[in-house]
């Protein structure tokens, strides 16, 4: 394998600077989002004391869980030792830590309180798993710092298996911590299970593979980049175990739901009549989020570029509907606070479906976390030496183009 | 030759420093005669806080409990249902198998065992020796985590700026809050909560407050009474309210 070097994004600086601009008006306008809901107070967003968490917990969690997944390749290359992937990895490296930022910012911004940070910082209820994720999310921001500077460091190159595989292990635990935030709600029918936990790790392998593949390919459009076809068909092959892991984690948790009696009727409301969350779950999260994708990746009507490319954007906007559904839909359905009996009157919404409409300003939080991810990134990869001068293989003499579909 | 009428400087102090003391120090080296106010007491797990609900007596379309909360605590909304604060709110609710209509107040359970409390990143929302669940305003950062744990809905979160506060329930925009069973007014000695006096004023005597320690208490001759339950026991979160008559 060829000596692998690695270089800055050497890209034209006025398209740099157009994206930077770009990117930054999209931060602003988050920002100001956070700004007026904190002002003005929460009731100007969609969230109410029904829907507690909205669209920017939906944005939020999926940055952490991409977060957590974009750091796949990098996991495959040190801990599992493909020389492959060696080359893509500290990329990987920084796509977690911009995206683990972008995620917790906006969970912040949108806290009632958000200046309140501090005390979150300084008091601690470790009976909260929330109170360990706050450890888990800055701890994983640390490890990833020492695992890219192992990886980019010759002098301390050697180390980079360790955190590597230490970087592995704290992902796996921050994503089952993050599943936990809603497998812990004893009292919500469609949480309250320990399955959520590898649902969401899942989800992260898949959703974390498609950010990466897609940013990549951004990438190469502009740098000189090439992308073996073994990559391409590695990602490929590593995307369908991953849609089909997430079938089975998906169709378990829908069976477990079944088997408690207590959560049956939870599971007719998503699956048949829940009107847009059923709608959402099956044309969004099943056929769009997975069953698609699984087809575009296995079918060879499409070249390998063109089906990932595709399987991806499709896998992404998947997993914002699957998120929609977890968050939104499991709120949505009343609390069964009495289960022998209806509630047939109250002024408080105890006895309806909930409804949602986010506001612009949640949008507009959320829009602005995406390209804090974003910026961190560009700006990560414009000055430090993040990409590989040329990927190559051991068994790929031949770089695939970096833009025709192969 | 000095005026005996004017003070030296060094006199000035002594009788100012004398004179502050008089005023300021001196009353607070007196062991106090008088018993200590319920205010001074730690709170103990000794008194045990419960309410007990008599469905049976409590009466459809009443509402003198939520309105009675309402004054108490300065729970004016914004006529918006959706994002105004409940405390306390009246269900009616029908049995599946008999068809029997009931209503009730629900509020705080004040369970023994709270989810809100066990979720809380910073601990804001706690729980008092004596049972009361509340949160504390000064560390709750508005996560709203307790609202996602809570099985009853029992909590609000302050979706606006608030403009006419009770000095004795302070609230505060991006915060949660939700019933602390008048802990301002227990704390000063109270025997009864907003809700119960109210209830009582109306002649109905469903909602019946006091100490479950105290077997002569109101609450625990309440309980004797008529057998009670807890809302979704198989959470086993042993509520200190119960619910009696359903």
């Amino acid at each position: 394998m060829d000596k692998i070097t690695f270089t800055k994004f050497i890209i034209d600086p006025k398209i740099f600077w157009s994206n930077f601009i770009l990117l930054g008006i999209f931060i602003l306008i988050g920002f100001g989002c956070s700004h007026y809901m904190e002002l003005e107070g929460h009731y100007v967003t969609g969230m109410n004391n029904q829907i507690v968490w909205g669209l920017p917990h939906i944005f939020a969690v999926l940055l952490i869980v991409i977060a957590s997944g974009v750091l796949n390749i990098a996991s495959i290359s040190s801990v599992f030792d493909k020389k492959l992937y060696k080359p893509l990895a500290p990329l990987s490296a920084l796509l977690a830590i911009s995206f683990l930022i972008a995620g917790l910012a906006i969970l912040v911004l949108d806290l009632g309180r958000p200046n309140r940070l501090i005390v979150a910082m300084t008091t601690y209820n470790f009976v909260s798993i929330f109170s360990w994720n706050i450890f888990l999310y800055s701890g994983f921001a640390v490890v990833l710092a020492a695992y890219i500077w192992t990886m980019l460091d010759r002098e301390v190159n050697k180390y980079s298996k360790f955190m590597g595989t230490f970087a592995f292990g704290w992902r796996i635990i921050l994503t089952t911590g993050t599943g936990s935030i809603f497998g812990f709600l004893v009292a919500r029918e469609a949480y309250s299970t320990a399955i959520l936990a590898p649902l969401f790790i899942v989800m992260s392998l898949l959703y974390g593979t498609a950010v990466y593949y897609l940013v990549l390919r951004i990438i190469s459009k502009f740098h000189n980049t090439y992308i073996p076809k073994d990559v391409l068909d590695n990602l490929k092959k590593l995307s369908v175990i991953f849609l089909f892991a997430n079938l089975y984690f998906l169709g378990l948790y829908h069976v477990t739901n079944m088997y408690i009696a207590k959560h049956w009727d939870f599971e007719i409301f998503i699956l048949s009549s829940g009107g847009i969350y059923t709608l959402s779950f099956w044309f969004g999260q099943v056929i769009i989020g997975i069953v698609l994708p699984i087809i575009i990746l296995s079918s060879n009507k499409f070249g390998t570029h063109l089906a990932l490319t595709i399987a991806s954007f499709l896998i992404l906007l998947g997993s914002f509907i699957a998120m929609y559904v977890i968050i939104i839909g499991g709120q949505a359905y009343p609390l069964t606070i009495f289960p022998d009996h209806v509630i047939i009157d109250s002024s408080f919404y105890d006895n309806v479906v909930h409804s949602y409409i986010p506001s612009i300003y949640e949008f507009g939080l959320g829009i602005g976390g995406v390209a804090l991810a974003l910026i961190i990134t560009l700006i990560g990869i414009a000055n430090f030496k993040f990409l590989p001068t040329m990927i190559s293989s051991p068994h790929s003499s031949e770089p695939s183009d970096k833009t025709t579909d192969s | 030759m000095r005026n005996s009428s004017e003070l030296t400087r060094r006199e000035f102090i002594v009788k100012s420093v004398t004179a502050i003391s008089a005023v300021y120090v001196i009353p607070d080296l007196i062991p106090k005669a008088v018993a200590a106010k319920p205010l001074d007491l730690e709170v103990s797990a000794k008194t045990k806080w419960a309410i007990n609900v008599d469905v049976n007596k409590c009466v459809d379309g009443c509402t003198a409990c939520v309105e009675a909360c309402v004054d108490e605590n300065g729970l004016y909304g914004f006529d918006r249902p959706e994002t105004d604060s409940q405390w306390i709110r009246k269900l009616r609710i029908k049995d599946i198998k008999t068809d029997k209509v009931t209503t009730l107040p629900m509020m705080c359970q004040h369970c023994e065992n709270p989810p809100c409390v066990d979720v809380c990143p910073t601990g804001a929302s706690f729980r008092r020796e004596d049972g009361i669940v509340m949160v504390n305003q000064h560390t709750c950062i508005g996560c709203r985590y307790c609202m996602m744990a809570c099985p009853f809905k029992a909590r609000s979160f302050v979706h606006e700026n608030l403009t006419e506060q009770v000095t004795s329930a302070p609230r505060g925009k991006g915060c949660v809050e939700s019933c602390n069973l008048c802990v301002n007014r227990i704390d000063h000695g109270s025997e009864t909560t907003a809700c119960e006096e109210a209830c009582m004023k109306e002649g109905h005597h469903a909602i019946t407050f006091g100490d479950l320690a105290d077997p002569n208490s109101r609450v625990s001759l309440a309980m004797q009474a008529k057998p009670s339950r807890r809302l979704r026991e198989d959470l086993k979160l042993k509520q200190r309210v119960t619910y009696s008559g359903f």
